[in-house]
């Protein structure tokens, strides 16, 4: 993401340091992440000090400091999907993409994460790919929604 | 001149509008302990060490001094069982991450409090903010901040303005109650400061 997108970003929000979280949450959604450079940007033009900054990105789960996949996985792990069987579901999409909750996979396809309740336990096991809820599944239809994913 | 009148351990005080029960106290020479609490900085309620009670309208409330605005007719206890016993469950709560630091042992032995109370967490750092305010509200030179919340909480310097500011000023550095802050910062400077081009 370069310097000019970023400072668009901050001039839709009148370069108001109110505005803070909103600029970061746009980039956020933007870029899937916040590097130092975006971070060091914002406050020169917000005139905010970076150690605010730095505490308010790390604050919330919202934002990531390190480069984040395309497609965002969220595999709920709360107690209705646990005893519906989100263990396996969370093995197997460990397995297809190789990668641990937390961690994000080498071609930045994929990141994963687990959640402990999206709020809509009766169609557990759940499992939410870029904001898009897939409920009832089962391991293997979890591989192949997986696989739609570019 | 004082606004108007509160009392404290059964002393008649005078206070001003807008001070805290804390600094009526420390103006009548009145011990409440403290950790967090810093004549040049703003009020922060962090630690929780200054907690009294305080009665009013016939009701008594456990407050923290330093960010409770003192009252008229306030009668404020500094010491009494029900206090003594929460001072010493934060000591010991504190002590599990520095459990040598000079001013929670002193405290430690006046409140009788157990180090090895609960299992210890060595993070050394009691979150008492004094070196993050002190750099941002008196130097400003917001060289450290904290990051992360919650138990990860913790200060971090950012190494491109310690590496310029902090070795002239190093201020904050006796501020700190565990030496945790000098840790940090030799940490900082060995692994993070820019290379001289």
């Amino acid at each position: 993401m370069d310097i000019d997108r970023i400072d668009q970003i901050i001039d839709r929000h009148q370069c108001e340091a109110s505005s803070l979280i909103q600029i970061l949450l746009d980039i956020q959604s933007e870029n899937h992440w916040l590097s130092k450079e975006a971070l060091t940007r914002v406050g020169e033009k917000l005139q905010v000090p970076f150690t605010r900054i730095q505490h308010i990105a790390t604050f919330y789960k919202a934002f990531s400091l390190v480069p984040k996949g395309r497609h965002e996985v969220h595999i709920c792990v709360g107690t209705a999907c646990h005893v519906r069987g989100a263990t396996r579901i969370l093995d197997t999409v460990k397995d297809v993409t190789g990668i641990m909750p937390g961690e994000t996979d080498m071609d930045l396809k994929f990141s994963l994460e687990t959640v402990n309740c999206l709020g809509c336990c009766a169609l557990g096991p759940v499992v939410e790919i870029d904001g898009k809820v897939h409920g009832k599944m089962s391991p293997g239809e979890t591989a192949d929604v997986l696989k739609n994913y570019e | 001149m004082s606004d108007f009148h509160l009392e404290i351990d059964g002393n008649k005080v005078g206070v001003k509008e807008g001070e805290t029960i804390l600094e009526a106290a420390q103006q009548a020479g009145i011990y409440i302990p403290t950790l967090c609490h810093h004549e040049k900085l703003e009020p922060f309620g962090g630690c929780r060490m200054c907690i009294v009670e305080v009665e009013s309208r016939g009701r008594t409330k456990l407050v923290v001094s330093c960010v409770y605005p003192a009252e008229a007719g306030l009668v404020v206890r500094t010491r009494s069982e029900k206090i003594d016993r929460i001072r010493k469950t934060i000591l010991e709560l504190l002590m599990a991450h520095a459990p040598d630091s000079p001013p929670l042992v002193a405290l430690a032995k006046e409140y009788g409090a157990n180090k090895d109370q609960f299992e210890k967490e060595s993070s050394f750092c009691i979150h008492c903010g004094l070196c993050v305010r002190y750099c941002e509200e008196v130097k400003k030179n917001y060289a450290v901040g904290f990051v992360d919340r919650g138990v990860r909480k913790e200060i971090s310097f950012i190494p491109e303005i310690a590496a310029k500011v902090c070795n002239d000023c190093k201020e904050c550095f006796p501020l700190c109650p565990t030496s945790y802050l000098q840790a940090t910062f030799v940490l900082t400077e060995s692994l993070a400061f820019p290379t001289v081009p």
